[in-house]
């Protein structure tokens, strides 16, 4: 099947490959452009593990196909962090110990700030309820929850 | 500053440093076993048996090798033969031989030079086949008319006469279990099954091999066990172990299924056949269900006798188990777990390890205990409800305690039960207010804890800090509890000591991370290597005063004079006799290679509230408790991070996971979709309490904390739903379709 060539923006750079139609996005940026941050678990966009955003709508990466990603923003892991500054998020996960094996984070971590910009004050609920497709298999989800809302306590405290 | 027991002032064991390999994961720079290529590197796929069992006719690769891109196609014939016992097992669960023994059973595999044309290729791959009959359940296969799955698989432990399908026999106990049921006010016979569940790592299998005409190799996977790779692959393929080199990924999740192989030998047999190319395989999730190892169903009865103020007088437990077609249904383990929190007059334990056409188990968390736990557990809480008795109490009136013999044999050492059951019965969620349609269940669980084969480097380096070599794979905070323990040894902070997992080149023989033993065995090792290396800073220190080492003691990271010559001379740092030890004598490390004795049992009591809806059956779990006995927390967040994680594995265990099986055999829940583990909203916070009995078998007091959490749960919410609904539910799944039924049935009856 002949390729197709496909330019899109990943976490604010332009970026070009060439992309097997069959190719899913989460392919594309693991295998063509070297950003295996992603992960996949599931490839049925059941797991959250390959959790990107697409033009600001949060996605599974494996639910999309690389040519949809023609001319759109995509923003995964590899972005979420300033150079050496990290996310409220990131780093609350560090502190709370929101992370065993770490293999569901990054989809988590993208997940979780899709919800933050969303709704800056989620209940525990909310939460819950927002990463119910992100599956982690190692923490219980406990400390994940914890880690968000102090994140999320921690980012309007500094926007106010 | 903690007060050690032990008799030591600590410093940092106890508190709760950040993760060394932390910035790593949260970055999305942490790579695992898929997120890793190499020049020249051909993909992999795998051709799987859709029956569960076939004879395998014919296997015709033309149309496949044929594909432009297309570079190798292995199958059965690829592998060497004579293999024996469970070497052989692991070489037929890898590729089929003469038959297909379970739906997803590997028969062919291929290597492209990208992974569609690898996946093309394999549809490609025909394959034809004489369905076989075939048996799925666990009662159905030790039938003596089942379908037979292998001539000859019984050991020498299967009595005469027995059914086909049972591969191992297990029978042991102690006392007079006759007098003992005499003796009781109550006895109580009951039955109980539970389904197979799969471990559930988030990371699907994979691995990338490259393996030579020579006969040399290197592979790079994820995995709980290097060194256990590398001999099984190495047997399978009829390698020399020392000629292939393992190195572990960051390891996605394994809590006990990734200590085997599964595709590994397949990405080796592959490259060796295309030139020596390396082959990259990565299982899909359907695959990792099909195909690798779930833990065993059960289907157990137990009898106990109790007096009317809740002394257990005798037990007795048959337990059928099935691991898939081959034998290792951990049925022992399940026996010797079954009792273990009680201390028995008389019991008696009967085991069949039976074969059924389903995937080769894995070890699971804890392997047995669930299951045992959920049939003793369950039962105990019926006998308490029916004499009037509180379970709890129950459970401190016959928890054994050091110097006791243990239902299993041995004699217990230091344990923390009575501790840990008291620390249950002081907690605020006991005193909680509950509703209608609540209620609340407790139940102790048991893991024996680990040893195994251990070997630790650790090097000074040039400017005094410390790396440690370890060939445990961290899959939830051991590099940050071992490299706490050796700072707190060497008298350095925690940041001047990194702790490194190192390939199979690198270390002696190790066992993988397993049966809760990493931070156990890789700590107490690297103890006892820094204490190595501390000698040696002390003799270099001495040399350099000219007095006698013995005459030198290590304070606070550096060597001070001592005895007669206190004071004579200012305190030596690490950092200065580690910049001077080229001149000195050279490198300074230690090292330590030992089966650790001391691992320590574990004990814990969860207490769940929940509600069942009348109307559909579902349970919600309210609030959950964790109670267990660590020894010694060295970093308290990661250890209640394996308390939550155990106790969230089980509640899914309990109340939705299983493999369901169509009549055709095939597995028909296999994606995370319909095999549904528990999500964020299913769950409340999982409270935790840290019991802290040291382990006197461990420098610091540790006992691993790994698995004994997941055993609880399934008896606990059994116990809660009978508070809450009025219901027993004896078998697993509790879903909301059964205990509806039994609600029903109950209100009719």
């Amino acid at each position: 099947m002949s390729k197709i060539h496909v330019t899109t923006t990943v976490n604010g750079d332009e970026v070009e490959f060439l992309a097997d139609p069959r190719e899913s996005l989460l392919d594309c940026l693991r295998d063509h452009l070297g950003l295996t941050g992603s992960k996949e678990g599931c490839g049925t966009g059941d797991c959250g593990a390959c959790s990107v955003t697409l033009d600001g709508t949060l996605v599974c990466s494996c639910l999309v196909l690389g040519v949809e990603a023609e001319g759109r923003q995509v923003a995964t892991i590899e972005g979420m962090a300033e150079g050496n500054e990290l996310h409220p998020l990131q780093r609350k996960f560090l502190e709370h110990a929101a992370l065993q094996c770490g293999f569901c984070t990054p989809g988590i971590l993208v997940a979780a700030k899709a919800l933050l910009e969303k709704t800056p004050d989620p209940t525990e609920t909310e939460v819950r309820y927002w990463l119910a497709g992100n599956l982690c298999r190692c923490t219980g989800y406990d400390k994940i929850i914890r880690a968000v809302l102090d994140a999320a306590a921690e980012m309007r405290q500094e926007a106010a | 500053m903690a007060k050690d027991e032990l008799g030591e002032t600590l410093h940092l064991v106890g508190t709760r440093p950040l993760r060394p390999d932390g910035l790593d994961k949260v970055t999305g720079r942490a790579r695992y076993g898929a997120d890793v290529s190499m020049p020249g590197m051909l993909w992999g796929a795998v051709v799987r048996s859709p029956h569960a069992h076939a004879r395998i006719v014919k296997i015709d690769a033309s149309k496949a090798e044929a594909l432009p891109g297309v570079k190798a196609v292995v199958t059965r014939a690829d592998f060497p033969e004579g293999l024996t016992g469970e070497n052989w097992n692991l070489q037929e669960n890898t590729m089929a031989g003469e038959r297909a023994l379970y739906d997803g059973h590997a028969v062919a595999a291929v290597a492209a030079t990208s992974a569609l044309r690898a996946q093309e290729a394999a549809r490609l791959i025909e394959v034809e086949y004489e369905v076989l009959p075939h048996v799925i359940d666990v009662d159905d296969a030790i039938r003596p008319d089942a379908p037979v799955i292998r001539e000859g698989a019984a050991d020498a432990t299967v009595p005469e006469g027995s059914p086909p399908n049972v591969a191992r026999y297990i029978e042991f106990g102690h006392g007079d279990t006759e007098a003992g049921f005499a003796a009781a006010d109550l006895v109580r016979e009951r039955s109980y099954k539970t389904e197979a569940t799969h471990q559930g790592y988030i990371e699907p299998h994979a691995c990338l091999g490259q393996l030579g005409a020579d006969g040399k190799g290197e592979m790079w996977v994820c995995t709980q066990g290097q060194w256990y790779i590398r001999q099984m692959c190495s047997s399978v393929l009829g390698l020399e172990a020392a000629q292939l080199r393992v190195t572990p990924s960051e390891i996605g999740g394994g809590f006990g299924g990734k200590t085997t192989i599964f595709m590994e030998p397949l990405s080796l047999a592959l490259s060796r056949k295309a030139g020596g190319r390396p082959v990259k395989i990565v299982m899909t999730r359907s695959e990792v269900l099909r195909a690798t190892g779930p833990t065993a169903s059960a289907s157990m009865d137990v009898k106990i006798g109790m007096t009317k103020d809740g002394m257990i007088t005798a037990a007795h437990a048959e337990f059928r188990m099935q691991g898939g077609a081959f034998p290792g249904a951990p049925v022992d383990m399940a026996l010797y777990c079954a009792f273990a929190p009680y201390k028995l007059p008389a019991a008696q334990h009967i085991g069949y390890d039976v074969l059924a056409n389903r995937p080769k188990c894995a070890a699971y968390r804890a392997p047995g205990s669930p299951m045992g736990a959920f049939a003793v557990e369950s039962l105990i809480d019926e006998m308490c409800r029916e004499l009037g008795l509180d379970a709890l109490e129950v459970r401190l009136k016959n928890a054994v305690k050091e110097g006791d013999r243990a239902s299993y044999g041995p004699t217990f050492g230091s344990i923390g039960l009575v501790e840990t059951l008291e620390a249950a019965k002081s907690h605020p969620n006991l005193a909680a207010p509950l509703g209608p349609n609540q209620g609340r269940g407790i139940a102790s669980g048991f893991w024996f804890n680990h040893s195994g084969e251990t070997s630790v480097s650790l090097a000074i380096s040039e400017d005094g800090t410390v790396q440690v070599s370890v060939g445990t794979p961290d899959i939830g905070g051991s590099r940050a509890s071992i490299a706490l323990m050796t700072a707190e040894t060497v008298g350095i902070p925690y940041e001047d000591v990194r702790v490194n997992v190192v390939e199979t080149g690198a270390l002696g023989v190790n066992e993988p991370t397993h049966g809760s033993r990493a931070t156990f065995a890789s700590g107490k090792a690297a103890v006892v290597a820094a204490r190595q290396a501390i000698a040696e800073m002390c003799r270099r220190a001495a040399a350099e005063w000219g007095i006698d080492p013995e005459a030198v003691e290590w304070a606070n990271g550096a060597a001070q004079p001592a005895g007669p010559n206190a004071g004579k001379f200012p305190p030596m740092g690490i950092e200065e006799i580690a910049a001077k030890m080229g001149s000195t004598g050279g490198p300074i490390s230690g090292h330590h290679e030992s089966v650790p004795e001391g691992a320590g049992a574990s004990f814990g009591c969860h207490v769940v509230d929940v509600e069942v809806d009348p109307e559909t059956g579902r349970t919600t779990v309210l609030r959950y408790l964790v109670v267990q006995d660590a020894g010694r927390a060295i970093h308290p967040s990661y250890v209640e991070g394996q308390f939550q994680g155990g106790a969230a594995q089980g509640i899914g265990w309990a109340l939705n996971e299983a493999y369901i099986y169509g009549e055709d055999g095939r597995l028909q829940n296999a994606v995370f979709l319909d095999y549904r583990v528990p999500v964020a909203s299913d769950l409340p916070m999982i409270d935790t309490q840290i019991v802290e009995v040291p382990n006197p078998g461990h420098p610091f007091g540790v006992r691993g904390v790994g698995e004994t959490g997941i055993t609880p749960p399934l008896p606990a919410i059994a116990n809660a739903i009978e508070a809450a609904a009025g219901v027993r539910m004896r078998s697993l799944p509790m879903s909301p379709p059964k205990v509806l039924a039994a609600i029903r049935a109950a209100r009719e009856g």
